[in-house]
């Protein structure tokens, strides 16, 4: 187990963890200011996906397919809050459990319709493919390293609107306190239906970003969709830093346990005990690790204040 | 108390009692099969609305019970030991400590992150599952003989089973009446509504939250237990987070903290997935496509059924 | 007061439904009824969707006249779930009083369903699942399968890896039944010497960081199972990875005709073992293929399409053999166990535990006719000759 690996780990998973963030921020965005559970978060990376492979097919060109997808997903998303979302936040989580679901039930149909249910040809453009050479021993895929720092940048303009814009300011309030933000005569509608578009290019980013090197198939938000939500939990609902660290710490942790769990155990337990139960406690590892948390901090690690 | 809507349970009770023999007059033995799982089901969900309606606890992982209750039935049978009344006592018995556990530490969260955490402990259970190979991981385990009750009855019948699902399935609806308007279930409930409140007059929510949860997930165990019988066989997708959701639906489709509730949300899930996918008056795009309606159906019935399908009842529940 | 009424009303429903049934007439021709049970919906859905376009196709090959009767068929959705499955297979044989049963692609559903269709005395033909259990001691005369045995394919693998001489191979699978199967079946011809065994997370998406751990132990060989999306994005991360060049891949469904549109080139050069292959030239095939193409907007069929094109085929010879009289079960048996139709696969026998025994082929990916289409899985060289399953001499059946 040499160094190069580790670090080579490491970086995957500072990738997974960005993939994760990008992800999280929206859907806690929305958790934490409009108080509404939205399964369908999922239904909304797919169609970033799907959008962006489509459009990158019938264009030709990456840029393009990133700059449609990106607005399709957003005018999808308003059109969801328009029409479906806006009674369910006076509805309690239970409904909005319910009615979300039926929304991903919907959205995978739909797709399954309009492209078939076979996965969707996605690649990365031949621009962005290939390795950087990072160190002697350490290449790393150039891709990877965009997302990477794709990830990043949409940290530090997320961390700008939310610290430093007015919007940013109704953002905070919101989270902290909705009725008093909307006796103070701001038009709560508008920036409930803003905050969604947000939440929901963030998702469709994330997608789009995921499609050349995943599946791109009916579903494929629900395999993800569970990751998020460990994601939003351990890092404190309603708050962006809570969803950065949060994804920080669930991507290195499966990754680095899916690597490193088997080998260390073999070694230090022993072979049979590795082959047995490392892969096994390497799926479990996530939810382990949110139990922990709930159990020492049920606010998770940096609650948004005032909730 | 009887209302207008204890007749209207009485009737769906009694329209249920009288499948077997419809279905023997009309030839349609399958009928008793799906009816069957409904009520099982139905079980399944009469245990979900106990915390979840009445005692507001949002559980994510109640699927776990129905495997551990089947996978009860199936290890004992793996290792030889038939007799029904172990089998079963264990399925009980197990989800009862399962449940202690679980709950010792989730009950002291609430909203959320008691949803992600019952999540959480349902998914480890999962994986557990899936990778235990001597009881078959993911393929699962054939039960190659039902359990036996000494002559007592033999579930073979489909017309005894079904008679004793029935009986399962009124016990659990009368114990849950009488438990949710017992002082138990007043304070129960209380704490579903204002926590702070009951606090002050002096209540602790958490003995009573954790007890509810025991016995909550005690007979979710006997649904899982009736389940592996029902389809003669187990597999760890019993304990998926998805079959979790489903529970959910039933309980919330049909109205949470009603009695009649998680029986008419398991009986229109279950059977409308049947209908959408089978009914020969429905088109083939409907057929094909069922995922789709069912969305739409779900969303429509949030929308407008404020109170689930419970709520459409004429009648007003006691404890509404 | 309610009650009674309530009572009365569905007793007035009762009679009038029974009288409804009492009063349609018996039917006079014999009508074959099929019930076909797979994965219509959720990820599967898109095997499913090819299975249901090769049962059409079989049935449009046979005037819809199977064995020569009037044949109706019901398909059935098992959303991948055996509990489900089994409700399916029940509604089939007790709502429907089909005569045969069959599809199935996962083993676990199919280990719920074929016993209890065997037991209602229906007939039960498989055509993908073949689980070791129904190979071995649950066996049974009611059973065919027009697939394999699960373990067949890897030990194909095994046996081609073993005779070209390599060594230091690191084998990959999701950790779940079918992955540790399948790489048990490897191990059982391949005696080389494995580098790494690695079990990954069912669904997981990214597989980075096993790809990370494979450059470090540098094999000479990979061999992977990873079935529908997770192949899908597995070869992609492996081709962009630039393993391609540096390591060949080698797999068991993991590349087919389902998932190559979704990763093209990607999987130019991948080796797989299987016991069909779109370009074998026997006439059931050839017309297979093509007529599919024809049908299907040019779409080229999978092995999933070919056994249950085959499975309809079997049927067919069933009724036949014993001229339409489908009480006549064990004449259906005789008939069936002789596999006397053109299969597209060609000829093969049935083994004691009526699974087939056939060839095993390498197939690989290559370029396709026109430098736009996607790559053809195209026959190399045969592995194995007649070959049968490591289970038959569990099974107790004797004929």
């Amino acid at each position: 187990m040499n160094l190069v690996l580790v670090a080579e780990q490491t970086l995957n998973g500072l990738q997974l963890g960005v993939m994760l963030f990008l992800l999280a921020a929206g859907l806690t965005l929305v958790f934490g200011i409009m108080n509404l559970v939205n399964l369908a978060h999922g239904a909304l990376y797919m169609v970033g996906a799907y959008l962006a492979a489509y459009f990158y097919e019938a264009t030709g060109s990456f840029a393009l397919g990133v700059v449609l997808g990106l607005a399709g997903t957003l005018v999808v998303g308003i059109a969801v809050e328009l029409v479906a979302l806006r009674t369910l936040y006076e509805r309690d989580h239970l409904d909005q459990v319910l009615a979300t679901f039926g929304l991903i039930l919907f959205f995978n149909e739909l797709i399954a319709i309009l492209w078939g249910r076979a996965a969707i040809y996605s690649t990365i453009p031949a621009y962005l493919s290939g390795h950087v050479q990072i160190t002697d021993n350490l290449r790393y895929p150039l891709y990877r390293l965009v997302i990477i720092g794709v990830g990043l940048a949409v940290a530090v303009l997320l961390w700008f609107v939310v610290s430093r814009t007015r919007l940013g300011m109704l953002i905070r309030a919101g989270a902290s306190n909705r009725a008093m933000v909307a006796a103070l005569g701001v038009d709560i509608r508008l920036l409930y239906t803003i905050v969604f578009g947000f939440g929901a290019a963030l998702a469709g980013l994330a997608g789009l970003l995921a499609g050349p090197i995943f599946s791109v198939q009916p579903g494929m938000g629900e395999l993800i969709l569970i990751q998020v939500f460990v994601v939003i939990v351990i890092g404190g609902i309603g708050s962006i830093r809570g969803a950065f660290a949060g994804a920080l710490i669930v991507g290195m942790v499966d990754t680095l346990g899916r690597a490193f769990l088997k080998p260390v155990l073999s070694a230090v337990i022993s072979p049979t005990a590795g082959d047995a139960a490392g892969p096994a406690l390497a799926s479990m590892l996530i939810y382990l690790l949110m139990a922990v948390v709930l159990a020492f901090r049920p606010e998770g690690l940096f609650p948004s204040r005032g909730s | 108390m009887i209302t207008s809507r204890t007749w209207i349970l009485a009737a769906i009770l009694l329209l249920l009692a009288a499948v077997p023999p419809v279905a023997a007059l009309l030839q349609q033995p399958f009928y008793l099969d799906l009816l069957r799982r409904v009520m099982i089901f139905a079980i399944a969900a009469i245990s979900l609305n106990l915390i979840l309606g009445y005692g507001g606890m949002v559980s994510f992982g109640h699927a776990a019970y129905l495997g551990i209750g089947a996978y009860a039935v199936g290890v004992l049978a793996h290792h030889g030991i038939d007799n029904g009344w172990l089998q079963w006592g264990l399925a009980i018995g197990a989800s009862a400590v399962v449940a202690a556990a679980i709950g010792s530490i989730s009950v002291r969260t609430s909203g959320i992150y008691f949803i992600m955490i019952t999540l959480a402990f349902t998914q480890m259970l999962y994986y557990l599952g899936v990778s235990i190979e001597e009881y078959g991981g993911d393929d699962g385990m054939r039960l190659k003989i039902r359990s036996q009750f000494s002559g007592l009855i033999d579930l073979n019948d489909p017309t005894a089973f079904y008679y004793l699902v029935f009986g399962i399935l009124v016990l659990f609806l009368y114990l849950t009446h009488r438990l949710v308007n017992s002082r138990f279930g007043m304070v129960l409930q209380a704490v579903r509504s204002n926590e702070a409140r009951t606090r002050a007059i002096g209540f602790s929510p958490y003995p009573y939250r954790l007890a509810t949860f025991i016995i909550s997930g005690a007979m979710c165990g006997l649904a899982g237990a009736l389940l592996a019988n029902q389809t003669a066989f187990l597999t760890p997708e019993f304990m998926n987070w998805t079959r979790s959701g489903e529970l959910m639906f039933m309980v919330i489709l049909g109205g949470i903290a009603s009695t009649a509730g998680p029986l008419l949300g398991a009986a229109a899930l279950l059977l409308l997935e049947d209908a959408l996918q089978g009914w020969s008056v429905l088109p083939k795009w409907v057929h094909e496509h069922w995922q789709l309606y069912l969305g739409v159906i779900l969303v429509l019935v949030v929308l407008f059924a404020r109170r689930g399908l419970a709520g459409l009842l004429p009648g007003r529940e006691r404890n509404d | 007061m309610r009650k009674s009424t309530v009572s009365l009303r569905a007793g007035l429903v009762a009679a009038a439904a029974f009288s409804l049934f009492a009063a349609a007439p018996a039917s006079a021709q014999q009508k074959l009824k099929i019930g076909f049970i797979s994965t219509f919906s959720g990820p599967g859905g898109v095997i499913g969707a090819d299975m249901r376009n090769s049962v059409e196709l079989a049935l449009d090959h046979l005037g819809r006249k199977v064995g020569g009767l009037e044949t109706e068929i019901i398909y059935g959705d098992d959303q991948q779930k055996p509990d489900v499955g089994k409700q399916v297979s029940d509604e089939m044989v007790k709502k429907h009083q089909v005569n045969f049963v069959s599809g199935v692609i996962w083993s676990n559903v199919m280990l719920a369903v074929a016993p209890s269709v065997t037991q209602a005395g229906t007939f039960m033909i498989g055509t993908n699942a073949g689980p070791h259990q129904l190979a071995g001691e649950l066996c049974n005369e009611m059973f065919f399968t027009t697939s394999w045995q699960n373990d067949q394919t890897p030990e194909a693998m095994g046996k081609h890896m073993q005779d070209a001489g390599l060594n230091d191979v690191y084998i990959m699978a999701p950790n779940y039944a079918a992955g540790k199967d399948m790489l048990t079946g490897f191990k059982r011809t391949f005696k080389g010497r494995i580098v790494g065994e690695v079990y990954t997370t069912v669904n997981q998406p990214d597989y980075q960081a096993e790809l990370a751990q494979l450059r470090a132990k540098n094999p000479k060989a990979v061999m992977v199972f990873y079935p529908g999306g997770m192949g899908i994005n597995f070869l992609k991360q492996y081709s962009e990875a630039g393993l391609r060049g540096q390591y060949p891949l080698y797999s068991v469904y993991t590349v087919d005709e389902l998932t190559i549109p979704a990763v093209k080139h990607a999987a130019l050069g991948q080796l797989e073992t299987r016991y069909w292959s779109q370009d074998l030239k026997n006439e059931a095939n050839v017309k297979f293929v093509g007529d599919y193409r024809k049908k299907y907007n040019g779409k080229t069929p999978s092995f999933y399409g070919a056994e249950s094109y085959d499975g309809i085929m079997l049927i067919d010879s069933a009724v036949r053999g014993v001229k339409g009289n489908l009480a006549d079960k064990k004449g259906m048996i005789a008939t069936m166990r002789k596999a006397d139709f053109k299969s597209t696969r060609g000829k093969f026998t049935y083994n004691q535990n009526h699974f087939p025994i056939q060839n095993y082929y390498l197939l690989k990916a290559v370029a396709g006719p026109t430098p736009t289409s996607d790559p053809v899985m195209e026959i190399q060289k045969t592995v194995f000759t007649n070959y049968k399953d490591s289970y038959g001499k569990d099974c107790k059946m004797k004929w």
